[in-house]
């Protein structure tokens, strides 16, 4: 196990004056996705800003080696105990107009391409899609404007891996049950909101950051020139399960998107004549399980005991065990309640989806009510409006 | 010099005082005013995309035949909300000068009278000033009684001098559930 | 003229002195309550810092091992808090209670029992705070920078004593700044100019207008989150017409200048270290007073830097952005004049100048990737990362703690009698520089790499960083205990210190015997701004 560490910390160490040395042209040659500075990414905006940031940040390391070679130079060259005798100089006018004129030249120089860039981060004309991305806590949702076509995006790592009763795997923390499907080579204009508190949606290798904020619409854009998967994190401190909240895109080809595109019209169809049938209680408690996993969990805890008093328990509740708590449960559900962490999932969940969450939760947990509750029920309640 | 110069120093730290403590006060009122002083430099620049909140006076510029602008209707419900809201046209093209509407249908799908307001967001922000409500559903609160509904416009016009980069606004509405007074 | 009749201000230094318990409770003796100050301070940074190691401990390896993440939460905010507003702050007042009366010929403080009030809101403000962690729903969660919606709407039950406990810590510091600055204007010795004053005052009158400025504007803040969580405004909700943007403008308009303070008297304590150790006056004393001045101003003109990501309009992005940039001309300023004073210099290396060359390093480190955080569209790709907890550290632990422990280092012998232990002494500076280099210094790689600010668990290609800070912290934790050894074994005893403790040292502060008396001063010291001025000609 110790092996295992110094050996870590050895290839950390090695790695550290790797940077510096590091020539900007050469650092994607040389390290790929290295991790130890910005990715270069895969958009020309991305390209840019990676420019940028080394255009600064070698600016900042010549001024530091000038500013410490000579600070350090003096150090050594005037010890008193080499015997040096202070001179008695204390100001310089010269000296000191031109240490105020040079840094605002060096600043001018750093000013004039960033500039340029952030002008061209905030031209979004001429987008060809607009995907409508909405922070909840603790998952993103998606939702391609004009197309018919939304969906949550959850944390796909198991629990087991993160507390330790699993290997980890290879995108620990940044893997999701639904990426973001995107076209390559196609202006998308991305419009970010939230449905509780802030979050920050981030790709570094898209250097796209934005704030979603409550009640407000930001937008952003990018352009992906090559498929892949392209993974990030919310950047914004957005409570308890704040880490655990991957931002992943699939950049794909345009005719797989299309492909994609119909596909997920086509399960929209199918889970849709999920809502028609009457279902089993086997079979609504084992679609309620992942749904529960998914979207209830992380809050209400796996094992239904919650985290009062701000998630409380459901676990023996009143209102998952008695038949007078029923209707309330169910409006819970579909609704949320205003002022809490509980959102709507009327809206979002399928009527299936919503009948095997609920049955789940009061039969499940020693609730044992022997209760079901049918998509019909569920879409009564809903009464579609169109 | 025995209690002379002590007088001086007593009488200067109490002018200090007073003016230390106008200073402060002028602090305080200074946040107090913040909030009021941000309203009004959003609605001068426009900054937070929230526009004004109450009817514009018809501006009569003209109408640029040249220019279409998209504008897209985006509509959400809050947490919380047991009404259905959406927009009747989710885009429409319009030429800048001219006075369009776009209607919103909201239905109340609970049991009980509920009382909800849309709280409108413009994208980009540097439009809000030159988007125009005339008349607005979200200037007002909405009542609706259980499975009643409503379909209520947002009149507009946009300005023919909409900076040239902007072709398409975005305009958002979450509708949030009002409680109190 | 009798000695006697030149008392301090309000004239009671003459009461027999109380003994015991009461003797601290009810001291208005500058000296006594800036050592009261020094002390809560340093109660603080260790448990600020027992906070950070559980965050260091926690994120030593991937995957969520010793702590939940709602309890991770809480430690981040509340090292935030703790760091922030009780030991740093605390810790510049504690020196400025201690020095500024020496440095400007002054018995005591113009407001004495004001001092004392101001301090004693202090320990009822954090065991307030403290106590929140204990309460249901646990303590404050949302970061220390407490952004609405999370910390009204979603915020725990205990947020209330949290708002009442900064409302009390921001009553204190600004009763502290009206008596500095009533102190520094009022009562310097007769023919001590303005420009003759040393620098640690003048820093700390500059941040004292700063804390009357803007410590109001925090104190809004906080009210208007207890009214929306109280009493149904919506200041910052959005469901209400309010606006979640509008409280970062509020905190950071509070918060920009809030760094500032954090940092101006650590100038101030260099610049008087330097001179001493390199037995040369202080390059440029008239363009150190100008930066700082300037600095304080461009304070309250960069709020937003904090805010890049929230979609302000490019016009506004791009002002803050100029704004920002402009502040480093200043401040190189002054690391340029520190190098200058260094330059053709006669050096010694004690124990106060080596934590002082290490802050000046460090600090220009941070204030570098300050400059890179700058710009707009890189910024982008740093906001919230590690890149910026790299950043604000390097500026505020080896930065102003450094300086702090430097100024501690420096004013021992003055407060105590005896020279610190000079082994002790450079085994705690090195042991603290290789600590707390390890810790912050691969966080800028971690952040480069991705890796968000403020989260209890991250992803495999963090690991080897997280790690290194982790083993960094935990080393720089541990050495602060050297300090307290050091400081208990200087009160004690040690080497005898003269008057003037130092063979470069200038200033009043050296002509009053080692230790300090209780009473100094009470017959304005001579002084001829020709001869003593930091600034004569």
């Amino acid at each position: 196990m110790t092996g295992v560490w110094l050996n870590r910390i050895w290839h950390a160490v090695l790695w550290i004056p790797v940077v510096f040395f590091s020539h900007p042209l050469l650092a994607k040659n040389l390290y790929g996705d290295s991790n130890l500075n910005l990715p270069v990414g895969v958009t020309h905006m991305s390209r840019e800003v990676y420019s940028l940031h080394m255009i600064i940040f070698w600016i900042c390391v010549v001024i530091a080696v000038v500013v410490f070679g000579v600070m350090f130079w003096s150090l050594i060259r005037y010890r008193k105990s080499k015997g040096a005798k202070a001179a008695h100089f204390h100001e310089n006018t010269l000296v000191e107009i031109l240490w105020t004129a040079i840094p605002l030249v060096i600043l001018v120089v750093m000013a004039i391409p960033a500039t340029a860039t952030l002008q061209k981060i905030y031209d979004t004309s001429e987008a060809e899609m607009d995907v409508m991305i909405t922070g909840y806590q603790w998952r993103w949702h998606y939702e391609y404007l004009g197309q018919d076509v939304s969906f949550f995006s959850n944390l796909a790592t198991p629990p087991e891996q993160i507390d330790g009763r699993e290997q980890k795997g290879e995108n620990y923390l940044l893997e999701v049950d639904q990426p973001l499907v995107l076209p390559v080579d196609t202006k998308v204009r991305l419009l970010l909101t939230s449905n509780d508190v802030i979050h920050s949606w981030w790709v570094p290798q898209l250097a796209v950051k934005k704030d979603a904020i409550p009640g407000f619409v930001n937008e952003n854009w990018t352009r992906i020139d090559e498929p892949g998967i392209y993974r990030g994190q919310c950047t914004e401190l957005c409570g308890r399960l704040h880490g655990f909240m991957p931002v992943t895109v699939k950049a794909v080809s345009k005719e797989d998107y299309q492909i994609w595109l119909a596909e997920q019209k086509q399960q929209a169809v199918e889970k849709a004549a999920g809502n028609e049938r009457e279902w089993t209680l086997p079979d609504l408690m084992a679609q309620g399980e992942t749904v529960y996993n998914t979207y209830c969990a992380a809050c209400h805890m796996v094992n239904g005991q919650g985290i009062p008093p701000a998630f409380p328990a459901l676990a023996g509740s009143p209102l998952t065990t008695k038949a007078e708590g029923r209707a309330t449960h169910i409006e819970l559900v579909l609704y949320g309640k205003a002022g809490t962490a509980m959102a709507a999932f009327g809206s979002t969940l399928s009527a299936a989806d919503l009948a095997a969450v609920i049955t789940y939760e009061r039969n499940a947990f020693g609730n044992n009510t022997g209760d079901v509750v049918q998509p019909a029920e569920i879409k009564q309640q809903l009464k579609p409006t169109e | 010099m025995s209690s002379l110069p002590l007088n001086r120093q007593q009488q200067g730290i109490r002018r200090t005082l007073w003016w230390l403590l106008l200073m402060l006060a002028g602090s305080v009122a200074f946040t107090v005013a913040l909030v009021p002083l941000y309203d009004v430099f959003c609605e001068l620049t426009g900054i937070n995309g929230k526009g004004v909140n109450s009817a514009r006076v018809l501006q009569s510029t003209g109408i640029d035949q040249q220019r279409n602008i998209e504008v897209q209707m985006i509509t959400r419900t809050a947490a919380g909300m047991d009404w259905h809201f959406s927009a009747t046209l989710s885009h429409k093209a319009v030429h800048p000068g001219e006075i369009h509407q776009m209607w919103v249908r909201m239905q109340n799908l609970g049991n009980t009278t509920g009382r909800a307001r849309a709280v409108p967001s413009l994208s980009p922000a540097e439009a809000s000033n030159y988007f125009l409500k005339l008349e607005c559903f979200c200037f007002d609160d909405q009542q609706l009684a259980a499975g009643e509904s409503l379909e209520v416009p947002v009149v507009f016009q946009i300005r023919s001098d909409l900076p040239e980069d902007l072709h398409r606004l975005t305009l958002a509405y979450t509708l949030y559930p009002q409680t109190g007074p | 003229m009798t000695s006697n009749s030149y008392s301090s201000a309000e004239g009671h230094i003459h009461e027999p002195p109380l003994r015991g318990i009461k003797r601290w409770l009810l001291t208005t003796n500058h000296k006594e309550i800036g050592s009261l100050y020094l002390i809560f301070s340093l109660v603080m940074f260790f448990i600020g810092g027992t906070m950070a190691l559980v965050i260091r401990a926690e994120l030593f390896q991937p995957g969520l091992q010793l702590v939940q993440p709602e309890f991770f939460n809480q430690m981040t905010t509340m090292h935030g808090l703790i760091m922030v507003f009780g030991a740093v702050m605390p810790a510049f007042v504690g020196l400025a209670n201690w020095m500024v009366p020496l440095q400007i010929g002054a018995p005591d403080m113009a407001l004495p029992r004001l001092n004392n009030f101001s301090f004693w809101l202090l320990p009822l403000a954090f065991s307030l705070l403290l106590s929140s962690l204990f309460m249901e729903g646990g303590g404050p969660n949302f970061g220390w920078t407490f952004y609405a919606p999370l910390s009204t709407t979603y915020a725990p039950p205990s947020t209330n004593f949290f708002i009442l406990s900064i409302h009390l810590a921001g009553i204190s510091s600004i009763l502290g700044a009206i008596n500095i600055i009533a102190t520094i204007l009022n009562m310097r010795t007769p023919a001590m100019k303005l420009m003759d004053m040393p620098l640690f005052v003048w820093t700390w009158l500059i941040t004292a207008f700063l804390l009357l400025a803007v410590m109001p504007v925090l104190a809004g803040v906080v009210t208007m989150m207890l009214l929306d969580i109280n009493f149904g405004t919506s200041f910052f909700n959005a469901a209400g017409g309010g606006d979640p943007v509008l409280f970062q403008h509020l905190f950071w308009f509070f918060g920009h200048p809030e760094v500032y303070i954090m940092i101006l008297p650590a100038f101030g304590i260099a610049s008087m270290i330097v001179p001493t150790f390199a037995r040369k006056r202080l390059f440029g004393y008239r363009s150190m007073v100008y930066a700082t001045a300037s600095i304080a101003i461009l304070s309250f003109v960069v709020w937003a830097h904090h805010m890049f990501t929230v979609g302000l309009p490019l016009a506004a992005q791009l002002f803050f952005m100029y704004a920002t940039m402009l502040i480093a001309v200043p401040t190189g300023v002054k690391v340029f004049n520190w190098v200058a004073t260094l330059f053709h210099g006669s050096i010694s290396f004690e124990v106060p100048m080596l934590f002082t060359l290490a802050f000046i390093v460090q600090f220009t480190i941070g204030g570098l990737s300050g400059v890179m955080l700058a710009i707009v569209p890189a910024d982008y790709q740093y906001h919230d990362t590690y890149f910026v907890v790299a950043h604000f550290h390097y500026v505020l632990v080896p930065g102003a703690v450094f300086a702090i422990i430097a100024g501690v280092y420096y004013w021992l012998p003055k407060w105590t009698g005896f020279y610190p232990d000079e082994t002790l002494g450079r085994w705690h500076f090195w042991l603290s520089v290789i600590g707390v280099n390890l810790t912050f210094f691969p966080m800028h790689f971690s952040g480069l790499a991705g890796m968000p600010r403020r989260i209890p668990d991250y992803a495999l290609q963090f690991a080897d960083f997280n790690l290194l800070s982790s083993l960094g912290g935990f080393l720089f934790g541990m050495s602060q205990l050297l300090l307290i050894w050091v400081v208990v074994r200087c009160v004690r005893g040690g080497k005898p210190a003269p008057d003037k403790a130092w063979e470069g040292a200038e200033g009043l502060e050296w002509q009053v015997p080692s230790p300090a008396p209780l009473h100094t001063f009470s017959t304005p010291p001579e002084f001829i701004p020709e001869r003593d001025s930091p600034g004569r000609a």
